[in-house]
Formats: C-alpha cells, sequence, structure tokens
C-alpha cells in the first residue's frame, strides 16, 4: 500500500507524523485511537495515575492496617486520644493521618472507605450503564408506543426528588450498603439511556442498518451489533463521568446517616463525624474531604479527557489546531511574502 | 412474451404511499406520499432491469418495496413464484438469502466501527452458514473476487477509499450468493473512472453467477451501458420502458425525449449540435400529483386530454385512444399478460402517452424556448 501513515487517521487531529512508527499499515479500532490519542493529553494522563493510586490504596488498606499495626475498627483510647478525648493529630504515636473522635487510626480508615466508595462508584455505573444501554436502546430502536413509555419513564427517573426517596427507604427498611447501591444505580441508568437513545435515532437511519436488515439481521442483531459498537464512545464518556457522580451520592447519603453506618467507614459517614471535632481537629475534616475531592476529579478529568479522545471535534482539540495552524501562518508569511497577489490577478483574470 | 420461466420478479401494480402527519399532541395523517403508484415490472433472470428517474420520482422507494425492506401499500411482488409482501418476518428470512441490496453511499453503507472481514462476514453469521475459519476463508475469497486485498480483512472501512467501499458492499451483498440483486445508485457517489471499474465487476459478476439485477441510476449513460431493459419513472409512474436500444434511440414519451436531450455528450461537436429540450417548471408535489398524465403540467406536446385522461403503457402503434381501448387489443399485442396487463421489462417498447413522439420528431420549440 501506497497510503501514508497519516492518512489512516481519518476523522482525528493531523497529528505530525511520528518517526518511530513502522512503514507497516494496521486498522486500528476506535479504542486503539482514543488510546493514542488520550497518551498525549497531559492532564488525562494525571488524572488517570490518580485514578490508578486510589484503587491500589484501596485494595491495599488491609496491609496498612497491619502495617501500622491498627485495625479498621478498633479505637486507641491511649495513644489515639489526647487528655481532653479528642483526636490525636498526623504523625503523632505512630497515627500517618491522626486519629478519628473515637481513636481511631483515620488514615487506615479512610483507605477503607475509598473501597466502599470505588465499589459503588464503578459497579453501580456499569450496572447503570447496562440498564442505561438496554432501555435507550430499544426506545431508540423500536420507537412507538415502546419509545414513548420508556423515555417518559425515563425523565420521570430524572426529575425524581432522590434525597427525599433516600430518607423515605431509610426510614422505612434501614439504612444500608444495598440501599445506596439501588438508590445510586436507580438514578444513574436514566441520564445513559437518554443518551444512548438520542444516538440510536440518528444511526438508525443510516444506511448501513438498512443494510443489515436487507441481510436479514434481527432487531437485537441489529441494536447490538450494529449500533451498539457507534455508542461505545459516548457511553464510555457518561460512564466514566458518572462514577465520580456516584461517589459523591454515596458519601452524601452516608453523610445524612442514610447510608454506610458505623462501625464501617465511608468517606461520607467519616466526614459527618468530623464535623463534631473540627474545631480542634481540622485533619478530622481535611483528609477525608481530600481523598473525596480528588478522586472526584481525577475521574472527572479523565471522563473529558477520554471524551476529547474519542471526538477530536471538541472544543479544547479545535482550539489546539487553530493555534497551531495560526504559527504555521506566522512561519509561511515570514518565508514568502505576496501569497494573496497570484489569487487578485486568478480573479481578474476570470 | 416473458415467459414465467424466465421471470426472476413480477411485481404487479405496486402502490406505495407515505402518510404525511402533522399535528403536535395528536398525530394525524393529513395527506399521502405518491411514492410509487401503480407500477407493474418484470425483472427476468440473468438480465438487467435499468430504472431510471429524476430525484423523487419513487426509484427508490420501489427497489426497498420489492427487497421486502418495508410494506407496500397494495400490489404484489412475486419473487420466483411467491408473493413476497405478505410475509411475516420469519418467513421472510429464507427469502433474504435471494434478494440483496448495493447502496448508493459507500460511506454510509458501511458501519464505521466494525472491520471489513465482519461487514462482509455478516451475511454468513446472520444465516449462519459459515462460521469461524471457514467464514474467514469465504470473506476473503469474496474480497478477491471483487477486486480487493484479502489482507485488508482486519481494517474498518475508513481506510477504503469510495471505489474500495462500494466493492465491499458489493461482496457483502454476494456473500450469500443471491438471485437478484438491487443497485440503488451504486456508482452515483463515485469518480467517472471509478464508476467504469465497479459498473464492469458488476457486470462480470452477472456473467460468472447468473445474477438478475434492478439497477437504479439517474444517469442515462450508466443505465445504457449495463441495462437489457430500461423503464423510466417519472412522480411514482412508469412513463415509459422497452429493451434499452429501441428506448434510447426512438423514445417516445416527451419526458424520455427530455431527460435525454439533458444528457452531457462527451463530445464538444455533439455537444453544440444537439438540440434540448427545457422542461419548465418543477416536478409537482407526490403529495398531490396531477391528474390525467401526471408529466403533463411540463409536457411540451400536452393536450386538454392529457389532463382528463391517465394514458395507460402501450405498446407503439395502438392508435387507438386509450378510452376506447378493449381488453382484446391488448391480448392482442404480443406483449400483454393473459390478465390483458402490459408488463414493463418484457421486449416491447411501452409507453404511457397519448400523444407519444415520432421518430424524427422535434420537441423543441413546441411550447418550450430553445436553446442551441
Amino acid at each position: 500500500m501506497t497510503f501514508s501513515e497519516a492518512s489512516f487517521e481519518v476523522g482525528q487531529v493531523a497529528e505530525p507524523p511520528e518517526p518511530q512508527t513502522p512503514a507497516k499499515v494496521e486498522g486500528r479500532s476506535q479504542l486503539q485511537l482514543t488510546w493514542r490519542r488520550l497518551r498525549r493529553d497531559k492532564v488525562a494522563i494525571v488524572a488517570m495515575i490518580v485514578v490508578v493510586i486510589m484503587v491500589v490504596l484501596a485494595i491495599a488498606a488491609p496491609a496498612f492496617a497491619s502495617l501500622t499495626h491498627h485495625p479498621v475498627d478498633v479505637a486507641f483510647p491511649d495513644t489515639g486520644e489526647d487528655l481532653s478525648g479528642n483526636p490525636v493529630g498526623p504523625g503523632v504515636n505512630g497515627f500517618w493521618l491522626g486519629t478519628d473522635g473515637s481513636g481511631r487510626d483515620l488514615l487506615v480508615r479512610i483507605l477503607y472507605g475509598a473501597r466502599i466508595s470505588l465499589f459503588i462508584g464503578v459497579v453501580t455505573t456499569l450496572v447503570a450503564a447496562a440498564f442505561g444501554v438496554v432501555i435507550g436502546l430499544m426506545a431508540g430502536y423500536f420507537g412507538g408506543i415502546i419509545d414513548t413509555i420508556l423515555a417518559r419513564f425515563t425523565d420521570a427517573v430524572l426529575a425524581f426528588p432522590y434525597v427525599i426517596l433516600g430518607i423515605a427507604l431509610a426510614a422505612v427498611f434501614g439504612p444500608s450498603l444495598t440501599i445506596i447501591f439501588g438508590m445510586v444505580t436507580f438514578f444513574s441508568w436514566a441520564g445513559i439511556a437518554r443518551i444512548v437513545r438520542g444516538q440510536t435515532l440518528s444511526i438508525k437511519e443510516k444506511e448501513y442498518i438498512e443494510a443489515a436488515r436487507s441481510l436479514g439481521a434481527g432487531p437485537f442483531r441489529i441494536m447490538f451489533f450494529d449500533i451498539l459498537p457507534n455508542l461505545m464512545g459516548p457511553v464510555l464518556v457518561v460512564a466514566t463521568l458518572y462514577i465520580p457522580q456516584a461517589v459523591v451520592f454515596e458519601a452524601t447519603l452516608s453523610f445524612l446517616g442514610l447510608g454506610v453506618q458505623e462501625p464501617t467507614p465511608s468517606w461520607g459517614n467519616i466526614l459527618a463525624d468530623a464535623e463534631n471535632f473540627y474545631a480542634t481537629s481540622w485533619w478530622y475534616v481535611v483528609f477525608p474531604a481530600l481523598f473525596l475531592l480528588l478522586t472526584t476529579l481525577a475521574f472527572n478529568l479523565l471522563g473529558d479527557g477520554i471524551r476529547d479522545a474519542m471526538d477530536p471535534r471538541t472544543e479544547r482539540v479545535l482550539a489546539a489546531r487553530r493555534n497551531r495552524r495560526k504559527d504555521k501562518k506566522k512561519l509561511g508569511a515570514a518565508n514568502g511574502q505576496g501569497s494573496g497577489l497570484p489569487d487578485t490577478a486568478q480573479i481578474a483574470a476570470s | 412474451m416473458a415467459s414465467d420461466d424466465n421471470v426472476l420478479v413480477r411485481v404487479e401494480n405496486l402502490v406505495k404511499y407515505f402518510p404525511v402527519k402533522a399535528g403536535g399532541f395528536i398525530r394525524h395523517t393529513v395527506g399521502q406520499v405518491h411514492a410509487v403508484d401503480d407500477v407493474s415490472l418484470v425483472v427476468e433472470r440473468g438480465k438487467t432491469l435499468g430504472l431510471v428517474g429524476e430525484t423523487g420520482s419513487g426509484k427508490s422507494t420501489l427497489a426497498r418495496c420489492v427487497a421486502g425492506l418495508i410494506p407496500v401499500t397494495s400490489g404484489k411482488v412475486i419473487f420466483d413464484g411467491k408473493d413476497i409482501t405478505k410475509l411475516s418476518r420469519g418467513e421472510m428470512r429464507p427469502l433474504r438469502r435471494e434478494v440483496q441490496m448495493i447502496f448508493q453511499d459507500p460511506y454510509s453503507s458501511l458501519n464505521p466501527r466494525r472491520r471489513v472481514g465482519s461487514i462482509i462476514g455478516d451475511p454468513f453469521s446472520i444465516h449462519g452458514t459459515a462460521t469461524g475459519s471457514e467464514r474467514k476463508r469465504q470473506v476473503q475469497e469474496l474480497m478477491e473476487r471483487v477486486g480487493l486485498n484479502p489482507e485488508h480483512y482486519n481494517r474498518f472501512p475508513a481506510e477504503f477509499s469510495g471505489g474500495q467501499r462500494q466493492r465491499i458492499g458489493v461482496a457483502r451483498a454476494l456473500a450469500l450468493r443471491p438471485k437478484l440483486i438491487i443497485c440503488d445508485e451504486p456508482v452515483s457517489a463515485l469518480d467517472v473512472s471509478i464508476q467504469a471499474q465497479v459498473l464492469n465487476l458488476l457486470s462480470d459478476l452477472q456473467a460468472e453467477y447468473g445474477l438478475s439485477y434492478l439497477f437504479i441510476a439517474h444517469d442515462l449513460e450508466v443505465v445504457r451501458h449495463v441495462s437489457d431493459k430500461v423503464a423510466v419513472m417519472y412522480l411514482g409512474r412508469v412513463g415509459e420502458a422497452g429493451p434499452v436500444d429501441t428506448l434510447y434511440s426512438a423514445p417516445r414519451h416527451p419526458y424520455t425525449v427530455a431527460l435525454l436531450s439533458a444528457a452531457p455528450a462527451a463530445d464538444p461537436d455533439t455537444a453544440a449540435a444537439r438540440q434540448r429540450v427545457i422542461l419548465t417548471g418543477d416536478v409537482p408535489s407526490p403529495i398531490d400529483p396531477p391528474a390525467g398524465c401526471r408529466f403533463h403540467p411540463r409536457c411540451p406536446k400536452a393536450q386538454p386530454l392529457c389532463s382528463e385522461q391517465e394514458p395507460p403503457l402501450l405498446p407503439p402503434n395502438t392508435t387507438v385512444l386509450p378510452v376506447t381501448v378493449s381488453p382484446e387489443d391488448l391480448v392482442a399485442s404480443p406483449s400483454s399478460s393473459p390478465d390483458g396487463e402490459t408488463i414493463i421489462g418484457s421486449d416491447a417498447h411501452l409507453t404511457a402517452c397519448h400523444f407519444p413522439v415520432a421518430p424524427g420528431e422535434t420537441l423543441v420549440g413546441a411550447g418550450n424556448r430553445e436553446i442551441s
């Protein structure tokens, strides 16, 4: 083949050819292309590293507990509290980030809390994405009465006051992880379903869908083999942006006492307890809040990065491209002046 | 006469209306788009029926009805002796293997997120005819047959040029060895040089596999090149039909004459010498088509009769006016089927015009302005 490397990156940013790429041309999938572009996004890479560190820390939480000899729900009234019964600060008596209101190791509790937060964030988003994709695909593809029912249901879920529902459920069934899980999932799928439905509506009019129909493909084959691959981009982006939302949602419910209950730690209930000590023990509030902030920020920035990498036509990338072009023009103007002259001559001739 | 053994597809009085809906809360039908209105035609085995007409004349709708992609309003599509308009989706499935389509736009007719091997392999996996390495072997064979490099099995459509993409579309249509391939403007989106390659590929494949084509185009030269018979459509109806040579050399319907005169000529001398028939006005709305002959508002030869009586498709020298046509006249004509209906795609040259254009007659100046 005589095609150059660059000519195959159709629809993506025209990058200067990379010298290290081999001459052999290979087909790249959407994921490969996205990854290539994502690699050049420094913010997204940093965010991804933060996310990975969080996950590693959460997995390694028991290791920290045994390293510091401070099991997660054991209070240390002798070493973990000062004479007036308040928490001790960071670095005191082997408590790296200090202790909490009951004299427990704050770092260990935060790391155990990360397990809950990340688990809720990732798993609810996965489940919600699966539901959202199926419901959105069905609504968009079948249309008609199915669409009306599903789309109105989606709108109703989006409009529902979730905190009130959470309080009500906690009052009736008692607060539990299951309720949190169900609540977060239930309020996450609707947004994904709406996006999937909109995309499906436009994709199902494409000729390749008609081609699939003329080959004899059934509706489910068309939905999951022909339409779904075209939706993976937006779904992946939205899902990445839903993870921090779910994390915050869980923290909010636990903070309000509707979610994870003591002695199981969660960022939400740690912060709720820290409220009582903020005047004397700054670390008790700052560190869990910092973990929560870093995690949600990292997921959000990573989601933005993936979105830009999936669809290079977004504003940020376009702006970068414009700047690059401007630079080139400046260079060109400096090298050869009067490039406008032949143009006017041509116009005059015609 | 086209005997039934030779006929692969017989379309009888096909009608397809699309409802026009209005209203915010309560949607109600306010009109009908007469996309295809009472069209009958046949496609013979191993032959190509060309379908020409301008945008909006109902060519593509007709094709989709024949392919069973959209339900018909009324009429029959008899494929290999079986009416496919009444079949359920399950009953339709085996027939999908017999009828395939090649689409106009090589860019939107291939799923951009799937690899070429999987696109061409789709027919096999849908119908379960080949799996695993056998499927890959067959797909690569097909790719080779249509002039693609089989090593490009794992590439995405975006990595191919327009002509190559159309070859992918041809390979996909060919995969199940269909009897009929409906080509919906297969070369309209391609460069002229690439058009010739794809057209030659199509005619090679026809010779090799004995395919029948229903070939739709608005390019008259393309249709002339590939077709055995041609039907000219205007506003959902067939205006003229016949073997390609007679229709092109002696068009009888004023619309065909105008259409042929509008085709660009490659030779500048010919181009300067020919006389163009310029049609005035626009194509009328298919929601409310004109009464009588649908072409009469723009026809240079229009007479009062044209707006009153709808001209039937008749072979030449049927001089009787349609008012007095009796079934015996039609039965006597060599190209009519036993029920007195003339069938497009058979050997006769049929014209739906009260006042057909005689050979040598010039339409230029007949109610229209002339440019040279």
